[in-house]
């Protein structure tokens, strides 16, 4: 008796344990289906890495560079770009623009149509410059069409009425853009993804979740297949785009690790590496040498900021002391070693209508005798300051290098390295809760004007304390002056100031666009100073169009 | 024992809200913004921008809003992924990190008992060492080492298996070996010295007496008893091996969960750090529940309370 019952509670127990695997067993194998991943990966044209994860795809709201390569690949505006990174005839044919430079008239292509075979007219452009500019979009750069008339005032919700913002549609293949001030770049700006049309009938019906696949509608070469988070996203060819797309798919990959990304390129499994946060910046100076290594300079610079409110800063001598001592050659050698140009100016050289005046070159001796005349000989009762950074890619080396190369310099004792986390210190430097502060930038267009109405005072990426009446009124007087040559000199003149004269910052380097391919794999990707490559100029070498 | 499973579920609502109020007051309360770029927003647009995520207004007010919503099940939307819910970024990306989890679970426990079981029974001869070793240095050797060292020897140099990414079975066995070699060593740990001491035990005394053979004896007898620290380990372990892992997702490409829980917080996503440490934080509990159960089953000493 005792037996059996044992035993029968024994097999009972078994049968729990039994039980309780196999449902587990199930609830695994559950989630292997729903998992939906083990279709074998899918083949494309071509495989890119394209950086990190893209946080959206709505031509309106993305401000990343990795997020704006992928949105031009899917969107196109009135004017687009060749592999050159020349302006070309986009969705509109031909414009012509008034003597005075503020009207713009585009015609826009006939026959045009979005990715599900709805007609595509100028209404289309206007009433999505209108979502872009209203508040309630919250678009971060909705200040591209601030160059229109009223479009600020539209964009603050000052102005309800849309009909005021200078853009009209005389019929449907005609827009006709007013601006406030001859904007000798606006034609880039059309190029950019902010002023792409979407499809608003998709965007009204989905909200927030159409940028989906197979709810996406979009205008550009290529529409979305396929977008897994972290995974891949799938472009197609786009059947309806007004000119044939060489590579039917194009395969994207988003990887956060540029090990990983090396490792990909390395082994086959990717063919095109599109910026330089993907590769290793240990391994730069070796691949220099390789044939699939490819860099140009770009618009961007590396600087950095004083807070001209603390002392010592708030004397020109402390700080142009300070960029006299900087050997930045040292930085672009030791540091970042890609082949960077040490920089004295602020706007990196590409435009070929602007002339950068002489910066402050490297001058040690120079510099010891201004903060000597400054009350600080050899660096003696120099007051402890701070030195803000971001801890992220080669900030900390960066930081580093520049605390020890015034300490080499000027004697300079008591700087303080402070490193953040990325967006701790982006609000640590709007706040200008600094003395002294690694920053960079990188134009928004070819033109002088990015780089430097960004010192205008109280200007909203200022981040420097630093205002000069006449800095603004220079500004202000190019903006309203239809020469090119003209306009250039003043903005020559006020970079004197900044650079030379006043040095609220002082530049390290320019910035210099790195890729990875090789080039009999991969045709119409061509280095520009932009740095902007339109996926739908690629093709595959031998099948040229 | 339904009484008891449904008491222990109950208390862990109030450890679930606790944990979600905390993970919420501290991501907002640290100085940096989910929107911030480098470029400067204007405050009409940071406002606007604020009251779309329901981020404006006193802590409070954001606060209350937000439980509000997870008491109907939604998780809001990720300020960092503009275009995707909470809810939908953990449907893509948990299942992922679970097979991929489940499969070095398996590993680590197949492989753990195993060779912990066998240095127990070699007992300080040269296999028993030779295992401890192996296990000290799989303990010890971080994974971001021995991920791209593994990464380097097989895809890299023999071209055998995939360096990156996801989709095909070959992808899953270099990242579930990884993420199974600490779990692996602390189980053969666990597992040797806790059989260790059983072997000592009277009741192995008295069925090697009775003259049952070495296997049966182990098996039937030892292995039964010495499993029982296991059992409190795994539990945990599961929760924390089926949530992904920041490391080997991000070396493989895995497009798992487990990037979230740190980039979530670097990214001052609030939404998406809660909804992560919800998943973490249910997971836990319902995996302790389940050791305990599991104890009980295995172990009749064990009561439930």
């Amino acid at each position: 008796m005792a037996f059996s019952g044992m035993a029968k509670r024994r097999s009972r127990r078994i049968l729990f344990t039994i039980g309780l695997i196999t449902g587990l067993l199930v609830l695994f194998a559950g989630f292997f289906y729903f998992c939906g991943g083990w279709a074998l990966s899918t083949p494309a044209d071509l495989t890119i890495c394209n950086g990190d994860e893209p946080q959206t795809l709505d031509p309106a709201i993305v401000t990343g560079q990795l997020e704006g390569r992928l949105c031009l690949a899917l969107f196109e505006g009135l004017t687009t770009r060749n592999a050159k990174g020349d302006i070309i005839p986009g969705m509109a044919e031909s414009w012509t623009i008034s003597p005075d430079g503020l009207t713009y008239t585009f015609h826009l292509r006939p026959g045009t149509k979005w990715s599900n075979g709805d007609p595509l007219n100028a209404y289309d452009f206007l009433n999505s410059w209108e979502r872009t500019l209203n508040p309630a979009t919250a678009s971060q750069y909705s200040y591209q069409l601030y160059y229109l008339v009223n479009g600020e005032a539209y964009g603050m919700g000052k102005l309800t009425d849309f009909s005021q913002v200078g853009v009209k549609t005389p019929d449907d293949h005609t827009l006709v853009v007013t601006l406030t001030h001859p904007t000798a770049y606006f034609l880039e700006l059309t190029s950019f993804q902010t002023l792409c049309p979407v499809h608003l009938p998709t965007v009204k019906k989905y909200g927030t979740d159409w940028t989906k696949p197979g709810k996406m509608v979009s205008n550009g070469p290529y529409l979305l297949k396929t977008w897994r988070l972290n995974d891949y996203i799938l472009l197609e060819a786009n059947p309806y785009y007004w000119r044939p797309v060489p590579l039917p798919r194009i395969k994207v990959l988003p990887t956060s690790t540029s090990t990983a990304c090396f490792n990909l390129f390395y082994s086959g499994k990717t063919d095109l590496i599109i910026d330089k946060s993907s590769i290793p910046p240990e391994l730069v100076p070796d691949l220099k040498n390789e044939p699939y290594f490819h860099a140009n300079p770009f618009g961007g610079t590396s600087f950095i900021r004083f807070n001209v409110k603390r002392k010592p800063f708030d004397d020109v001598r402390v700080r142009q002391a300070l960029a006299l001592a900087l050997d930045k050659k040292d930085i672009v050698e030791k540091i970042t070693r890609a082949g960077e140009p040490v920089a004295t100016t602020l706007v990196p050289p590409g435009n070929a209508s602007y002339t950068a005046p002489q910066g402050l070159g490297y001058n040690p001796d120079e510099a010891r005798k201004l903060l000597a005349e400054a009350g600080y000989p050899n660096g003696r009762g120099f007051p402890d300051v701070n030195l803000l950074y971001a801890g992220r890619g080669m900030g900390t080396q960066m930081a580093t290098e520049i605390q020890a190369l015034w300490r080499r310099e000027l004697g300079i004792n008591s700087i303080h390295l402070r490193g953040q986390e990325w967006k701790v210190y982006l609000n640590t430097q709007q706040l200008i809760d600094f003395d002294l502060c690694v920053s960079a930038w990188v134009g928004d267009y070819n033109d002088p004007q990015t780089f430097l109405d960004m010192f205008v005072t109280g200007g909203g990426n200022n981040d420097t304390n630093w205002g000069n009446a006449r800095y603004d009124e220079m500004l202000k007087t190019s903006e309203s002056t239809p020469d090119v040559a003209q306009r250039m000199q003043i903005l020559h003149d006020m970079e004197k100031i900044l650079v030379v004269d006043e040095v609220p910052i002082v530049p390290i380097y320019f910035y210099v666009g790195m890729s990875l391919y090789h080039s009999d794999k991969l045709g119409g990707y061509e280095p520009n100073f932009v740095d902007d490559h339109r996926w739908g100029e690629f093709y595959l070498p031998g099948k040229k169009p | 024992m339904t009484a008891i499973i449904l008491r222990r579920l109950l208390q862990a609502i109030p450890v679930l809200f606790i944990v979600v109020t905390l993970t919420f007051l501290l991501v907002r309360s640290a100085p940096g913004n989910p929107f911030s770029t480098e470029k400067k927003i204007p405050a009409e647009i940071m406002e606007q921008l604020e009251k779309q995520y329901d981020l404006h207004g006193s802590l409070r007010h954001q606060y209350l809003q937000y439980m509000g919503k997870v008491l109907h099940g939604d998780l809001s939307i990720s300020t960092q992924y503009r275009n995707r819910t909470v809810n939908e970024i953990i449907a893509q990306t948990l299942p992922v990190s679970m097979v991929l989890g489940s499969s070095a679970y398996f590993l680590a426990l197949v492989f753990g008992v195993t060779f912990g079981g066998w240095a127990a029974i070699r007992h300080n001869q040269w296999g028993d060492r030779s295992i401890m070793l192996t296990a000290l240095l799989g303990l010890s050797i971080p994974s971001f080492v021995l991920a791209p060292m593994l990464v380097m020897l097989f895809a890299l140099k023999l071209n055998l298996l995939p360096a990156y990414g996801w989709g095909s079975p070959d992808q899953i066995i270099l990242p579930a070996i990884c993420l199974s070699i600490p779990f692996a060593a602390t189980i053969a740990r666990l597992t040797r010295g806790s059989l260790l001491e059983v072997l000592q035990l009277d009741f192995i005394r008295t069925a090697r007496a009775k003259g049952l053979s070495e296997d049966a004896v182990l098996f039937r007898h030892a292995l039964k008893v010495a499993i029982l620290p296991l059992i409190g380990y795994s539990g945990p372990a599961a929760a924390g091996i089926l949530t992904g892992s920041i490391v080997i997702e991000t070396l493989f490409g895995i497009p798992g969960i487990g990037q979230f829980f740190v980039n979530s917080a670097l990214n001052f996503d609030p939404f998406m750090t809660s909804g992560v440490v919800i998943v973490f934080s249910v997971f836990l509990i319902l995996f302790n529940l389940f050791a305990d159960i599991l104890y009980f089953v295995v172990d009749r000493r064990v009561k439930l309370e």
